[in-house]
């Protein structure tokens, strides 16, 4: 293994998102946003959104950061990031890594506009999204992120519409890299940061991140529920460079959906009595449906 | 005018012991108001919620700072947070714990009692959601809301195995208060 | 029927019995639970109605916007950063003349960020040529709904109905829900007066060069200036036919006797009043003018109860940075520059980004302007998180 493949494989751990926020216990969005920023190291900028992650690690007068840190809007990050990379450019100033990063709410609802914008227009920025499936900052309402089938606050009758699938899109604006992850590879989140920071122009990562209060589960079980989630196939784990997706995460055991949605309490309206209805059929299509498209 | 305040942490069901305290004395004919002082959605981060119970209509949008009652759902608030802040002299402190009020050494002129509701909650309930315990040794030692008041508005807003449970837990508070 | 219910599901509910055709509406606190509670009512079919979950605030109005364009009664709600967001499609909703009806569950704005109540955000939207009504508590902020929805399709002016949030929209207290016939009979089906329509194809929202845009403006201005009427009427209707008083222009508490008369709005008024009955006890006389209609700005009633007051302090949960009090600034324009008086009008800005407002701070307020008139006061600054250079 050459010294630069060891570097990208190596599990950072450098605090520079730092204990000391008041995040929910099992929050997984806390352990990425950790990851993340290990793996992208102390020059760095990060660019939030309002949400959980905002809410919970930036109160006044104790943040838990410690590289630099911006937040605007729940809908600019992107806006801002892009701000922030071209006032460097202007100024001749860095390099320096710049992580736009948002929740689903932001990412895929509220923020589109301004995702779209920083991808079209090629700013060298990571975007980062940490998927719990919901506005779960204010109370469980649904995103066009959250799952059919999903209990949400707003969709307390079940959510109806398919997950949008913004790995898709952000690809499709043709930008160098595209990747997804998910909480219980340390490893791999890591080195997919890096790899991506490593490239010039917009960079997309999208991060399945359980909510222990919004997805009606206990803390412990966030790392073993991100797995199920891509041993069903529901979250695929893939890079797409370049515009073609690679590295394509196999599932050589495929577990089935309901093994997924049981532990889940946004999830138990699809058991009567521990009886599938048919919307359990409907997310087990939609599970094989993944599997055929990326070969899993 | 008589205030309570309630002291936990989230995911403890202070707003809810609030509000459901607020049902039993409208039940019971009186005025009540309750409303919540917090954050964002979060479990385990400090949380206040606030009553007023009066014979007429209760105006005032104050937080409650001198509360007659203070109900305190986590002990370990105690230590981190002004907790004990403007209780009245002759007030009462109620306290989620399993040791006897003297044990606690607060410094306080106001009766305290305590009870260890965590305890009892995960053996009737099965979850450590202390309030209904809290608001059934409440009811026992005050007086200040009726017992069958407060079993309706649990049974109003918990149907099911849920709310029998807390019913029960409610009972199981009250009887212990009434035995000391 | 009297129930003890939360703020936020008594106007879920009320806005129900007004029968909307189309709710749209994007979760912000704390406005939330007014959505999911209405999310609720339509999901299990108790309101037959469409209700579009968006992608943004700014989005939420525009389908209001279309929808009521297309005739349909509707409603939407939203605070602080959501109201910013929809901005120009608020000023949009006014320029066409559309009755929507809006909940302001007012919030403080960032940044930095406050999720806590104060009035700056409908503030920010004040000139737009929407009506806005601020509610005392949540019996008036249900009630506060139904006649908003009688006077937008009369005056074809959409209204906005403020109601502090948290203090309000998460306070539990009793409040009386009508039933669905007595609303029926109050507020009558929605007769739009433009609509898109083949049958009858209309432009709604034409370009207008300097040729035409002025008369817009002054058709709007006096649109407001004569809804006044309409709102007291229908306030006055309401009272007869849901037997209590709620809305309107003005309420005063004790005033008539007062020597200093405290101007406010919103749910602070009823701390107010608990104080002027302490002062009374204490011998002293203190009155309240609590503003409900803040647009259109009833500036004759106001002089009419204020014209013998010479001590007068308007409190009030907002700040125009740079000038000073928004709502005291109204105040003293109120008054005929003709008439010369010693009069002392006092502005206090207070609650900012959620501060609690005491009786001891209210205390402090009175004092103060019994010795001297006071330009711009702030109750319950801390002035140990302010730099020495910065005070």
């Amino acid at each position: 293994m050459n010294a630069k493949t060891e570097e990208l494989n190596r599990v950072e751990k450098k605090d520079l998102f730092d204990s000391g926020h008041r995040a929910c216990g099992g929050c997984a969005q806390a352990l990425a946003a950790r990851l993340v920023h290990d793996a992208a190291g102390k020059n760095t900028i990060a660019c939030v959104a309002t949400g959980c992650l905002e809410v919970f690690s930036a109160p006044y007068p104790d943040p838990c950061w410690r590289i630099p840190f911006l937040h605007s809007l729940f809908e600019n990050p992107s806006a801002v990031a892009a701000g922030v990379e071209v006032a460097y450019k202007a100024l001749k100033k860095g390099p320096v890594n710049i992580i736009a990063q948002a929740g689903d709410g932001s990412t895929a609802d509220i923020g589109f506009q301004s995702i779209s914008g920083m991808f079209e227009r090629g700013h060298n920025v990571l975007y980062v999204c940490y998927d719990n499936e919901a506005y779960m900052n204010t109370g469980v309402q649904r995103s066009s992120f959250t799952p059919y089938g999903a209990w949400t606050s707003t969709t307390p009758m079940l959510n109806k519409t398919r997950k949008k699938n913004l790995p898709m899109i952000a690809a499709d604006h043709g930008i160098p890299y595209v990747a997804t992850a998910t909480v219980d590879d340390f490893r791999d989140l890591q080195r997919k940061v890096k790899t991506a920071l490593s490239i010039e122009g917009p960079k997309y990562i999208h991060i399945l991140a359980p909510c222990p209060l919004g997805w009606g589960h206990s803390g412990e079980l966030t790392v073993q529920i991100s797995r199920l989630a891509k041993d069903t196939g529901l979250f695929p784990i893939f890079e797409i460079i370049d515009g073609k997706v690679t590295n394509v995460k196999k599932i050589p055991v495929k577990v089935p959906v309901e093994e997924y949605l049981k532990p889940q309490g946004r999830f138990r309206f699809l058991f009567k009595k521990g009886v599938p209805t048919e919307e359990v059929a409907e997310i087990q299509k939609i599970a094989n449906q993944n599997i055929e498209r990326f070969n899993l | 005018m008589i205030e309570i305040r309630i002291h936990g942490r989230g995911g403890q069901g202070n707003v809810a012991a609030a509000e459901l305290l607020s049902i039993a004395a409208f039940q019971d004919g009186k005025f009540a108001q309750a409303f919540p002082s917090f954050g964002a959605e979060r479990i385990g981060a400090p949380v206040q919620a606030f009553v007023r119970i009066d014979d007429k209509k209760v105006r005032t949008r104050e937080d409650v700072l001198h509360p007659d009652y203070l109900i305190v759902q986590d002990y370990s608030l105690i230590e981190m947070v002004p907790v004990l802040d403007g209780l009245k002299p002759d007030g009462l402190l109620l306290v989620n714990s399993e040791k006897p009020p003297e044990e606690l050494n607060l410094k306080t002129t106001a009766t305290v009692e305590t009870i260890a509701a965590t305890e009892i909650a995960i053996e009737i309930i099965g979850r450590p959601i202390p309030n209904a315990i809290m608001i059934g040794a409440f009811c026992s030692i005050t007086g200040l809301v009726s017992l069958e008041a407060v079993q309706e508005a649990i049974m109003a807003r918990f149907p099911g195995k849920v709310g029998e449970n807390n019913v029960a837990a409610l009972e199981r508070a009250h009887e212990i208060m009434q035995k000391r | 029927m009297l129930k003890q219910i939360e703020g936020s599901q008594a106007v879920a509910d009320v806005v129900a019995l007004c029968r909307p055709n189309v709710i749209s509406a994007y979760p912000i606190t704390p406005q939330t639970h007014i959505v999911e509670d209405l999310a609720l009512i339509v999901g299990q079919g108790k309101l037959d109605a469409e209700f579009v979950n968006v992608e943004s605030e700014f989005t939420a109005a525009s389908v209001v916007l279309g929808a009521s364009a297309a005739g349909a009664r509707t409603y939407t709600a939203t605070s602080s950063q959501g109201l910013l967001l929809m901005a120009e499609v608020i000023y949009c909703i006014a320029g066409m003349r559309l009755p929507i009806v809006l909940t302001c569950a007012n919030r403080a704005i960032s940044a930095p960020l406050s999720i806590w109540n104060d009035q700056q955000d409908s503030m920010a939207v004040r000139d737009a040529g929407w009506i806005q009504l601020f509610a005392e508590d949540n019996q008036e902020a249900a009630d506060l709904h139904i006649q908003a929805y009688k006077i937008a399709e009369q005056t074809f002016l959409p209204v906005m109905v403020c109601m502090d949030g948290f203090i309000l929209t998460h306070a539990f207290e009793p409040v009386d829900i009508p039933e669905q016939k007595q609303v029926d009979d109050f507020l009558p089906p929605f007769k739009p007066k433009h609509t898109v329509d083949p049958n009858f194809p209309l432009g709604i929202g034409l370009y207008a060069d300097p040729r035409f845009y002025m008369e817009t403006r002054y058709i709007l201005h006096r649109a407001m200036e004569k809804s006044e009427s309409v709102i007291k009427e229908i306030s006055a209707d309401f009272a007869k036919t849901f037997g209590r008083d709620s809305g309107g222009f003005i309420k005063t508490y004790k005033l008539e006797e007062a020597d200093v008369a405290i101007v406010s709005m919103g749910s602070v008024v009823g701390t107010i009043k608990d104080f002027i009955d302490q002062l009374e006890e204490e011998g002293k006389k203190v009155g309240l003018l609590q503003i409900c209609s803040y647009r259109p700005f009833p500036r004759q009633e106001i002089y009419n109860v204020l014209k013998d007051k010479m001590n007068i302090v308007v409190l009030e949960k907002c700040i125009s940075l740079g000038r000073g009090g928004i709502l005291a600034s109204d105040i003293r324009w109120s008054f005929p520059r003709a008439e010369k008086k010693d009069r002392n009008i006092s502005s206090f800005i207070a609650g900012l980004g959620g501060r609690n407002i005491t009786v001891n701070y209210l205390r402090d307020m009175v004092e103060r302007v019994e010795k001297e008139p006071v330009e711009l006061g702030f109750l319950g600054l801390k002035k140990e998180l302010i730099a020495e250079e910065d005070l």
